[in-house]
Formats: structure tokens, C-alpha cells, sequence
């Protein structure tokens, strides 16, 4: 489901003298549907950096990136936002919504994109904030004022509110306590039973452990620097 | 699926001074695209050229028409232009005062909109007003007050109110939250998200506000000098710019 290959990337600093840096080189991994695969390395390995160009939103200097039948090193504006839209979830470690919109709706917004009527979209909204014990209380209101762990729950049941072919988790389990680490543990697993391909990032050694199929270490596409 | 607007190799120029130079891109039914760059980056002068406002010294502006699919509107007659205008077209400016007519109340601005599109049943025209002002969230017990007598953001709704009212296809908008307090700006940002989704609408926002393109654009065209230096996915643009002056552009903005 996704297959990256021979990826790299550089980030040219154009007003600190042009400065070349090449930060991943020979990138080569896959997930297949109802596969768990975790991305380890230590930090500044480049793991977000890969997830980012998996996601199109780090341009990768070469390779190819397929996420079901769409290359998104070469594809169209367009085509990414439709993979974006119906194949391709992220939940990234921050969220990053409209001011003052209500938690619902900010779950909800994913269905609605895809045209689901807005009723069935905030039962479904309703129910993942429920499994993630985010109180009815604050439904209403925006989640810009949440805590860390609130705001990080909300981006979850958000990333999870579609049944997405494929899935991006950047650090899901980091500041959450032990009852709502279970849920997303959990959502994971179901995800995978459904068929969804998934690539994460986990701190959480024991998370990994449980819910993760395999390993790929970043390292391994470090390019050498004192080359 | 054909683009909604396809821009060819636009350019304007003022004597010697470039407007913009050269601009070509396409636009996608659903879409909305963002033109962001400083003062003078020829950004408006854009806006301007493809909404019919100015005309174009050279190329192509291409509008897919519900009746003759594309025509080039730089060619097309004036009058069949002002009727794009008042039809599939809407232009919300950054000074509501620009886009309303004071004078006129509420109800009147959103009705005449209608009125000029061959609406003639007063209940009809009266109850769509009250439709939209609704939707734009203004209490409808206001609809036979004057704009003036509005708030700045509630006057920047009544504009996009009577704009919206006629079923446009393609909104051009410039710098529609400036001025705006910031709670204010918010709000009218998730109007219009709900509107692009719920209309399906396609619109292109002139701003300089990096934060309301990447709320509000899918994508994203950066100008200077007037000519385009990048384009892209809008968080592509932001979080991984490619071009010297797109990452001047994004390292420039204050943190809160």
C-alpha cells in the first residue's frame, strides 16, 4: 500500500549562504495493508522528515513515493489533496485548526470533506471523542484552549474519523495516560484487522512492541556527512 | 474534468513597470488558491486582470462556461464579462465599503444581487436575504439596517452574503480578513471553509497573511516582482519552501 524507493532529500538554505544539506539518501521501505511498521532512529535521524514526504508535504529531491496508485514525489497538487482526502490519514503531533471551531466539528471536518452528510459525521465524531474520554462538556467548544494530552486525543479521533487505506502516526501515544494509551493502542489494531497499511513513529517502546509488525531504521538512509 | 479557469501566460504591465509577468496556472473546480506576497508583488494587479477589472496586455484567461464550456474572457465583449460577473463570478474587496452599497439596507444589498440576475418576486428576493444573512450569521432582524450601521466583520459578511447569494462558481477574494481583529478574522475563516465545502466552491484569495492561506488554500502561488516564484500544495509551500524568497517569506513571520 505504500512503497517508498531510493527516496532522498536535501534543504537548500537560501539566505544562509546557500547552504546544501542532504539529510536522507536511499530511502527504501513498504507497508502492506494490515501492516504495522515503525520508523526508529534516534531523534534528528530523519523519521518525521520521511513521514512528511510520504505525506507531500516535504518535496523529496528524488525516488518514488506510491501511497496506493499515486507517486506523490511527482504528483499533481490536486491528486495529493485527493489522496489526502480518501487514502492517506496523518496524525501529526500537533494540531492545527481553525480558531474557534468546535471540537466536533474539528473531529467531524474529515467525514465532511467527503461529502457525509453532516449528522452521520458528528455521530461518528461523538463517538471516537467518547472512546477517547475528551467530556462531552467540551465538544462545543474550540480545542485551541486544551490541554497537550486533550489537543493530542482530539488529533487522533480526527485521524481516525475516516477508515483510511493508509495511515501516517507521528508519536500517537506521547502524552497520554494509561487508559487513553489503551484506546489508541487499540484503534491501531483495529485499523489493521479493517486492512489499513499504518507507518509510525513510537517513543513508547512497549507500544511498538505490541501493535508494530516490523522495524525500519532511518539510520540506514543517513547519508554520510563527512562525505 | 476540465479546469474551472485556466490562466495562460498573463501579463500586465504599467509603461515600463511590471504588474505581472507572465502568469500561467490552472484552477480546479472545489479549489481554492492562495497568492500570497508582499506590497507591489503584483498580486492584486492579478486578481484584477482574471476578475475582469483590468485588462491584460497579453494572454489568455480561460473560464469554463456553463453554456459554451472555455472562453477566453480577456476577448470575450464587455458586456458578456459583466454578466459573468453578476452570475458565475463573485469578488469580495478588503473594504466591505467597497463591495456593498451603504446606502442600501441589508436585505437590499444581498436582493440586488439577485434583482440583476432577473429576480422580480419581492417574498422571494426577501426570504433568500434573510437565507443568507442567517448563514453569514447576522441575526436577520437586522436586515433592514444599513451596513453602516455594522461592525467591520459584520459588514465583511453582509459582502460575502450578497456575493454568494446568486450561486457563483468562482469567488475572487483580496485580502478578505484584513482589517479584521483577529477574533473576527476566525470566524469569517470558517464561514468561508464551510461555504468552499458545502458550495463546492472554487476561489482564489489574494492575501499576505500566511496563516489564512494555510487555513483557507489547498494551494498556494508566491509572487514577487510580478512574477510567480513557486507554487504548490499550500503546507508544502509553507513547511518546505523551495525558493529564496518563499523561505525569506516564512522565516519572516512573528511567532506568537
Amino acid at each position: 500500500m505504500i512503497a517508498v524507493s531510493d527516496v532522498s532529500k536535501t534543504f537548500t538554505l537560501h539566505n544562509q549562504g546557500s547552504a546544501v544539506i542532504r539529510v536522507m539518501e536511499g530511502a527504501t521501505l513498504s507497508v502492506a495493508p494490515g501492516e504495522c511498521v515503525a520508523l526508529t532512529g534516534a531523534s534528528g535521524a530523519g523519521k518525521s522528515t520521511l513521514m512528511r514526504m510520504i505525506y507531500g508535504n516535504y518535496l523529496a529531491a528524488s525516488g518514488r513515493i506510491m501511497v496506493g496508485e499515486t507517486d506523490v514525489a511527482q504528483a499533481e497538487p490536486r491528486e495529493i489533496l485527493t489522496l489526502r482526502r480518501d487514502v492517506l490519514g496523518y496524525v501529526s503531533q500537533f494540531l492545527r485548526v481553525v480558531p474557534r471551531v468546535p471540537t466536533l466539528d474539528v473531529v467531524a471536518e474529515p467525514l465532511l470533506a467527503r461529502g457525509i452528510d453532516a449528522t452521520s459525521a458528528r455521530t461518528r465524531a461523538a463517538e471516537l471523542l467518547t472512546r477517547l474520554r475528551i467530556p462531552e462538556t467540551l465538544w462545543t467548544l474550540s480545542p485551541t484552549t486544551f490541554s497537550g494530552g486533550e489537543q493530542q486525543r482530539v488529533n487522533i479521533a480526527r485521524g481516525f474519523a475516516h477508515a483510511y487505506p493508509a495511515l501516517l502516526l507521528d508519536e500517537p501515544t506521547a502524552s497520554l495516560d494509561a487508559a487513553n494509551r489503551e484506546t489508541v493502542l487499540t484503534l491501531i489494531e483495529e485499523a489493521k484487522a479493517r486492512g489499513a497499511a499504518i507507518l509510525g513513529i513510537f517513543h513508547d517502546v512497549e507500544a511498538r512492541a505490541r501493535v508494530c509488525d516490523r522495524e525500519v531504521d532511518v539510520t540506514a538512509f543517513t547519508p554520510d556527512r563527512a562525505a | 474534468m476540465t479546469p474551472l479557469l485556466s490562466v495562460r501566460s498573463l501579463t500586465k504591465r504599467y509603461g515600463a513597470r511590471i504588474g505581472c509577468a507572465d502568469v500561467s496556472f490552472d484552477l480546479w473546480p472545489g479549489e481554492v488558491l492562495g497568492i500570497v506576497g508582499e506590497s507591489g508583488s503584483g498580486k492584486s494587479t492579478l486578481l484584477n486582470c482574471l476578475a475582469g477589472h483590468q485588462a491584460p496586455d497579453a494572454g489568455q484567461v480561460l473560464f469554463d462556461t456553463r453554456a459554451e464550456g472555455p472562453r477566453d474572457t480577456v476577448t470575450m465583449s464587455e458586456p458578456e464579462r459583466r454578466m459573468l460577473g453578476r452570475t458565475d463570478w463573485a469578488f469580495v474587496h478588503q473594504h466591505a465599503r467597497d463591495g456593498l452599497r451603504m446606502g442600501v439596507s441589508a436585505g437590499g444589498n444581498v436582493g440586488e444581487r439577485l434583482m440583476s440576475v432577473g429576480a422580480r418576486h419581492y417574498g422571494d428576493i426577501r426570504a433568500a436575504a434573510a437565507d443568507w444573512l442567517g448563514r453569514v450569521e447576522i441575526d436577520t432582524s437586522r436586515i433592514d439596517d444599513r451596513p453602516t450601521q455594522f461592525s467591520g466583520g459584520m459588514q465583511q459578511r453582509l459582502q460575502i452574503a450578497r456575493n454568494l447569494v446568486s450561486g457563483p462558481r468562482l469567488v475572487f477574494m483580496d485580502e478578505p480578513t484584513g482589517g479584521l481583529d483577529v477574533s473576527v478574522q476566525a470566524r469569517l475563516l470558517d464561514l468561508l471553509r464551510g461555504l468552499v465545502r458545502d458550495m463546492g466552491l472554487s476561489a482564489i484569495v489574494v492575501t499576505h497573511d500566511l496563516a489564512v492561506v494555510r487555513l483557507l488554500a489547498h494551494r498556494l502561488m508566491v509572487m514577487k516582482d510580478g512574477h510567480v516564484v513557486e507554487t504548490g500544495l499550500t503546507d508544502q509551500v509553507l513547511d518546505d519552501p523551495q525558493h529564496a524568497y518563499t523561505q525569506l517569506l516564512v522565516s519572516s513571520v512573528l511567532q506568537v
